[in-house]
């Protein structure tokens, strides 16, 4: 790649940064350079950030009809499937999968839900909650 | 609180890279005095390859793989120049922030491997449970961290808390705190030897793999699979999209400093050329300029074919894929022609 072909697409992600890349000046030498975004990328970016939203989405309203517990909207809404919380958490995958049924996680005692919290990154009165709005990670 | 410093702050020279972990070691090694480039240490590690693993799922995702397993730039790297690095990892959270304190109060940078998802400054639609993240910290005032991330034009920092999660996350390429700096540096370097080992090496990987998963039989088994993606009966088409979708964000999201690190061994490639005199490397280095442009190109044919700006069409993505495995194999028998002796 040319560095006049380095795309700068100015991508939302990007949220103002820009990020670097080697490219080829007129004289055909790598030197590295800047791009603030390839809307190549994010095309296939948003794909994966709506697979994660739909999740949450789908999981707030199980919750809300009592389908699910708070804990699967938690979970989703961080990012993170079953296999994920599974590993950060340390709870065996089907353990995962029972806590996300309401009747069970309604039982959970303070310890086991403390250490959701903390693979979470979250209080544990938040993750007895879910909001009224689909909330999105940030710092 | 005892009577620690409560502030320290290093000379360090932050310096950008295209990605995370060959950036970090080549910037911790100059800091020791030992000018190597990215690009250079990225090559010299034999990092670059490629490898499809559908039996290994990533969020669902089957592992598709640019370069080797995390860790390899850096240990590679030693083992190629006969570096000695330190490597401390820690069971206790508490322990290995002190341990950063310690060495920071030492006037010692470091390396560290942490997740993405938990570290404060990455923006939010760049977070991902990734945990095999590189970046040095060089200080901290209180409970602030100075980082020199890689990723970033600028300077960071992150709080002590978020610092710690980033580095004790469990799961996948679990850090464990990990730190990491170099301890004995050479004080020459035989590139001679450091380049044809590491070329060597590459094309082992990418030639002469026993497995049809890995190197260019790898792209060509993901052709196959692209193809018949297209061609199965309930070929879902969503699930073709996001598959197509990881493949793309593997290949060129942060950290792979675009077309699948292609463009990162072009340049390493170009520079290795230079240091040797060798005009034959020069040449097969803009032979992987090519590469890393065809990539670039499914790239971008996949997002359009995803936004429905061009008509989705599996055969055209596996033939492009075809086309980057001819291109790939050729350049990689071109290198393996040169005689650099």
């Amino acid at each position: 790649m040319k560095i006049e072909d380095v795309p700068q697409d100015n991508s939302r992600a990007f949220a103002g940064e820009r990020k670097a890349l080697y490219a080829v000046d007129a004289e055909g030498n790598y030197t590295i350079t800047v791009s603030n975004g390839w809307e190549a990328e994010d095309i296939v970016l948003e794909l994966a950030l709506t697979e994660f939203r739909e999740h949450a989405r789908a999981a707030l309203l199980r919750v809300r009809t009592g389908k699910a517990s708070p804990l699967e909207y938690h979970m989703y809404s961080k990012r993170m499937d079953a296999k994920v919380l599974s590993q950060s958490s340390g709870f065996f995958l089907w353990q995962v999968r029972r806590h996300c049924k309401p009747a069970v996680f309604a039982r959970l005692p303070q310890s086991k839900l403390e250490r959701y919290a903390e693979a979470l990154g979250i209080s544990v009165s938040q993750l007895q909650e879910i909001p009224d709005e689909q909330s999105e990670p940030h710092g | 609180m005892n009577s620690r410093s409560p502030m320290v702050k290093l000379e360090y020279q932050h310096r950008q890279a295209a990605h995370c972990e060959s950036g970090t070691i080549s910037a911790l090694l100059r800091h020791g005095g030992l000018d190597i480039s990215e690009p250079m240490a990225f090559g010299l590690s034999g990092a670059l390859s490629f490898a499809y693993v559908p039996v290994i799922k990533i969020g669902g995702m089957p592992l598709i793989s640019y370069r080797m397993p995390p860790g390899y730039v850096v240990k590679g790297l030693a083992r190629r120049l006969g570096l000695k690095i330190k490597f401390e990892r820690f069971r206790d959270p508490v322990a290995g922030m002190q341990a950063l304190r310690s060495h920071l109060e030492l006037g010692r940078p470091v390396g560290m491997q942490t997740s993405v998802f938990w570290l404060p400054y990455f923006p939010p639609d760049m977070r991902f449970h990734f945990n095999a993240h590189n970046l040095v910290a060089y200080g901290f005032e209180d409970e602030r961290y100075y980082i020199s991330d890689p990723t970033f034009e600028s300077p960071m920092e992150a709080d002590g808390r978020a610092l710690q999660k980033a580095r004790f996350v469990k799961g996948a390429l679990a850090p464990r705190g990990l730190l990491y700096y170099p301890v004995d540096l050479p004080a020459t370097i035989d590139h001679r030897s450091a380049v044809e080992g590491a070329l060597r090496q590459t094309l082992r990987v990418m030639l002469g793999a026993p497995l049809p998963i890995i190197g260019v039989k790898g792209i060509r088994h993901i052709s196959k699979k692209v193809r018949r993606l297209g061609r199965g009966a309930d070929s879902g088409d969503s699930q073709g999209k996001l598959f197509l979708g990881h493949m793309v964000r593997m290949q060129e999201e942060i950290g792979t400093g675009g077309g699948g690190f292609r463009f990162l061994f072009g340049s390493f490639l170009q520079e290795a050329g230079k240091l040797l005199q060798s005009t034959g490397l020069g040449e097969v280095a803009n032979d992987f300029t090519d590469v890393g442009d065809e990539w670039r190109r499914f790239a971008l044919y996949t997002a359009k074919m995803i936004k429905g700006r061009m008509e989705f069409n599996y055969e055209v993505l596996a033939d492009q894929l075809q086309q980057i495995a001819r291109l790939e194999e050729s350049a990689f028998l071109r290198l393996k022609g040169l005689q650099l002796k």
